[in-house]
């Protein structure tokens, strides 16, 4: 009997990394626990929808963990294709809802393809730089930059800046890692600089008035300055030690927008407080602190760039969301990562962390 | 392995190159430092000013609204009250109605979906009135929809069950229900409530989550009991419609005060409106003739001259005066209507001689007649609190010439209003006391002035008597049965410095019964446009009738000989009337030509 559990456990757990499925369970709990509240707390559909998706991408997660990254590595490049094949027909035929066009009806289901480019940019381009560790030219970063820009832009077009500039993220990591030299990072960041003005032209009038709005939100703060405002006031009003579970007025009340989503931290720092907060930020970097581990022990370039890449889009991800809701950076529609209600993110989150473990579990094999 | 080449991906040399790898765990540290930098300033610096930031967006003070006070008659009848109404509100930027729900909620509230729909055109909108002031069963029928988005509120509205028989007394209240006009407006202290007042958490949308504290409640306003009597007021106010659509006239007025008090017990002018309907609240309507409008008297302010001549002493009842039908006066002509060679004092005021008036009064020094006058309150506002009062004109005596003196005496020269001419006649039905006049119900009898000695008012009033008998001016202001006394009065109006001939306003002013007088009513008619505009032809009548009425209604009972009234019944079915005649247009025809009867002294 005992080792028929023993056998089970292996069997379940053997691709699973300790450390790092415990963080997760522990941030999603927490997610499960404010969504709750800011639904009202009164109504547990939210947060077992939640739950739900949970389960879903955790499943999608076990699945991932099993697949050995040689396998990973021969997907990557029919993933970026996909994905980007979807992306064009998105841009041809997607739908618009809410004034973007950034989903696809196949038919059968609705998708994001935005969202499988999450995974399938950093795979492909880690699996590119494998390939070339023989010899790298300039050419192949043009190349990769390429790669990275093709998508970028579509998902830009959509118009989905948090989408588009974490993924812009995720491939900047690998070609980052992959030795990109200083002098082409001084020269594209000068590139970049110069390019700003007219990248302001280039920006939707939304965007432009989200970034102006971060400069100054008391600019207009009944209208697009609202949500940092509202976000602020509600994270400030926790102090120390927050208002209590349940307790928070401004989430309760309705002044926070978004709050069971991107602007959950606005609640969850009003509950729970500055203490909460410090907390939160611990588990991140728990968790990037494990995948980045994972990374500088991955066997082989191609695992090491993108272990590397999937923990740092992670950082990433926490970091643009907290900024934006504290008031620091500009309003993007990036959810907290683990914490924030929704399938999609959640998925392909979990996935990202499935290969973490996968590349983590499978080293030894590889190795020899 | 070539170390060397630059070419060379330096990750195949080191698992990941060293610096790289520090790089990046020096910004991600860089970066949640800021970010807990960031927690700690607002969460731990700033959060007593977010906190009080974030709890004014969630508390707010709310009125809870008071009822006014309502106004009643002096028998408790209400004139204005306040019904709790509901108004129905909706935000249009949360509110999403189905087809179906406008359909329902335009069958609650008696809308047309087009109206529904225009309310309904600004998405961004958050508060919208829906339909306001409908009765609670009707808002319920709409709330029971429970379409979310749609709230309703408790409002008060006024209301005046007398419509426009009280409209220039009561005046109206606004929409924010405040006084406008009238007692409303002159009252507004006593009559509105103070709204309570709550402290409540309210959510985005406006809906209130919790109360936390009553703060103060609702004190509701004190009721006020004004002198006016409700049915005396509707008589008055048919009386004088009629008299005005009859005669064709501009407007009119009558004011009716209690003799003994000095209380306003009606008061109507005409145009008038409808204080429930503001549609038909329109410039010259609203006004309060009787109590804003000012003008020259004429004749009813004769009696006040006479009255200084013989508290003077300078003239007795029966001294006699040369009349005629014009009396020159400098460069000035004083003419007669009803013109004799010689009138006793007391025909001078029976059948309203200026001429001889004028001569009587110019006996006396303007000091005299000034003080009289402005110890009367003309000049000066009535105090009645009423908003508006006019006060009227009476120069500084100093400035007069003779022949202002002399106009004076007939009341022209000077104006007043006609609260001011019924208060000054309080003088004849207290013995020579002035009454103060009041809109609220007294209590007990005011204390009045001693102007004239009261042997002097009772003279007085024994020739005012004799204007409505045969023989006098005002014939038609007799009621059978009664003895009543009063002065007539017809005065040209002024139009562009001229007098003009085509345009008067008839007066009558007085009181009865004469043994134990219980009503003074004064009338004006403004521009009478049907041919007849004499005071005795067009405001006696009403004042005739507003006295019956005011009579019977107060079961006074008669003071006059019934044989009297016999005479003149019989005379009134006589085909031809003997002299002298009791019928008004034979003798002033008479009296124009003339020939009229010697009017019986008593």
């Amino acid at each position: 009997m005992v080792r028929l559990i023993n056998t089970v456990f292996n069997l379940v757990a053997r691709r699973l990394d300790g450390p790092l499925s415990i963080v997760i369970v522990v941030l999603v709990s927490l997610g499960l626990v404010v969504i709750y509240s800011a639904s009202g707390g009164t109504s547990f559909d939210r947060a077992m929808g939640q739950l739900r998706n949970f389960l879903v991408a955790i499943t999608a997660m076990w699945i991932v963990a099993n697949v050995p990254p040689q396998t990973l590595m021969r997907l990557a490049l029919p993933i970026y294709i996909g994905g980007l094949v979807l992306l064009i027909g998105v841009a041809l035929f997607g739908e618009i809802r809410n004034g973007a066009r950034r989903w696809l009806n196949l038919g059968f289901t609705t998708i994001q393809p935005s969202e499988i480019m999450k995974i399938g940019m950093p795979m492909l381009l880690a699996w590119y730089f494998h390939r070339k560790e023989e010899g790298l030219r300039a050419l192949d970063y043009a190349i990769a930059a390429l790669i990275l820009a093709i998508p970028t832009g579509l998902i830009m077009r959509q118009p989905d800046l948090g989408t588009s500039i974490l993924i812009f993220a995720s491939g900047f990591f690998v070609i980052f890692l992959a030795g990109l030299s200083w002098k082409i990072i001084i020269s594209m960041g000068t590139a970049f600089l110069a390019f700003l003005p007219f990248a302001w032209g280039m920006l939707h009038e939304y965007q432009r008035q989200r970034v102006l709005t971060l400069l100054d939100p008391s600019n207009d703060p009944l209208g697009r300055g609202y949500h940092i405002i509202q976000s602020t006031i509600a994270i400030g009003s926790g102090g120390v030690f927050g208002k209590g579970w349940l307790k928070g007025t401004q989430g309760q009340l309705d002044f926070i927008p978004e709050r069971t989503t991107d602007f959950i931290l606005a609640v969850f720092g009003e509950e729970f407080g500055l203490v909460g907060v410090l907390l939160l930020l611990a588990l991140y970097i728990v968790v990037i602190g494990r995948g980045l581990m994972i990374a500088l022990n991955a066997p082989n370039t191609f695992s090491r760039l993108l272990a590397a890449a999937i923990t740092l889009t992670f950082m990433t991800y926490a970091f643009v969301n907290i900024g934006m809701v504290a008031g620091i950076l500009p309003v993007v529609g990036v959810p907290l990562p683990l914490v924030s209600y929704g399938g999609t993110s959640m998925l392909s989150m979990l996935i990202g962390f499935g290969i973490l473990m996968s590349i983590s579990t499978h080293k030894r094999l590889v190795a020899s | 392995m070539n170390h060397a080449s630059t070419r060379v991906n330096p990750a195949l040399q080191l698992k990941l190159q060293g610096w790289r790898a520090r790089l990046l765990i020096i910004l991600l540290l860089t970066g949640f430092a800021t970010l807990a930098a960031r927690a700690f300033y607002l969460q731990g610096l700033n959060t007593e000013f977010l906190q009080a930031k974030g709890e004014a967006r969630f508390t707010r003070v709310v009125e809870m609204p008071a009822s006014r006070g309502p106004i009643l008659d002096r028998n408790g009848v209400p004139l204005a009250i306040s019904t709790p109404v509901e108004s129905i509100w909706i935000s249009p930027s949360e509110a999403e109605l189905t087809a179906d729900q406008k359909k329902q909620l335009g069958r609650a509230l008696g809308m047309e979906l087009k109206e529904i729909d225009a309310k309904l055109a600004d998405e961004d909108k958050t508060f919208v009135w829906l339909k306001r002031q409908i009765s609670p069963e009707q808002a319920a029928k709409a709330m029971a929809l429970k379409i979310p988005g749609v709230f309703q509120q408790r409002e008060f509205r006024r209301f005046y069950p007398q419509g426009e028989v009280m409209a220039h007394v009561i005046g109206f209240t606004g929409v924010d229900d405040n006084g406008q006009e009238g007692i409303e407006l002159a009252q507004q202290r006593q009559l509105a409530g103070q709204p309570g007042s709550r402290r409540v958490i309210k959510d985005r949308r406006g809906r209130i989550v919790e109360d936390i504290q009553h703060l103060r409640a609702p004190r509701d306003g004190s009721p006020l009991t004004l002198s006016i009597d409700h049915k005396l007021q509707y008589i008055a106010h048919k009386e004088l419609k009629d008299a005005v659509a009859a005669n064709r006239a501009k407007g009119g007025a009558a004011v009716v005060l209690d003799a003994q008090t000095g209380e306003v017990l009606a008061l109507v002018n005409q145009p008038d409106y409808n204080p429930n309907n503001r549609a038909t609240m329109k410039g010259g309507q609203t006004r309060n003739r009787s109590v804003t409008d000012v003008f020259e008297p004429g004749s009813t302010f004769k009696p006040f001259a006479v009255a200084a001549a013989l508290e003077a002493g300078t003239v007795k009842r029966d001294t006699l005066f040369q009349t005629g039908s014009t009396w020159q006066l400098g460069p000035n002509t004083i003419t007669d209507a009803h013109p004799r060679d010689a009138m006793t004092v007391a025909e001078i005021i029976q059948k309203s001689s200026n001429i001889g008036t004028a001569k009587l009064a110019l006996q006396l020094p303007a000091e005299k007649l000034w003080t009289l006058y402005s110890e009367l309150g003309f000049g000066t506002p009535p105090r009645t609190g009423f908003p508006g009062e006019a006060t009227g004109k009476l120069r500084a005596w100093k400035t007069w010439k003779p022949i202002e003196q002399a106009t004076m005496s007939y009341g022209y020269g000077l104006n007043v209003s006609l609260l001011q001419l019924a208060r000054a006649y309080t003088l004849f039905t207290n013995n020579g006391q002035l009454l103060p006049v009041t809109f609220q119900k007294r209590d007990s009898l005011p204390i009045g002035r001693q102007i004239l000695k009261p042997a002097t008012a009772e003279m007085m009033s024994a020739m005012l008597e004799t204007v409505v008998q045969p023989g006098g001016t005002a014939t038609k202001g007799q009621v059978p049965g009664y003895r009543l006394a009063g002065k007539t009065g017809t005065a040209r109006k002024l139009v562009n410095g001229r007098y003009v001939d085509d345009q008067h306003v008839a007066f009558f002013c007085g009181y009865g019964p004469v043994s134990d007088p219980r009503f003074i009513i004064a009338v004006s008619i403004d521009e009478p446009g049907a041919g007849k505009y004499y005071g005795g032809d067009v405001a006696a009548p009403v004042f005739a009738g507003i006295m019956a009425g005011a009579l019977r209604n107060a079961n006074v009972p008669p003071d006059a000989e019934t044989s009297g009234i016999l005479r003149r019944a019989t005379v009134d079915s006589a085909p031809s009337p003997p002299t002298p005649s009791p019928r008004a247009e034979l003798v002033s025809v008479q009296v124009a030509k003339g020939a009229g009867p010697s009017p019986r002294l008593r």
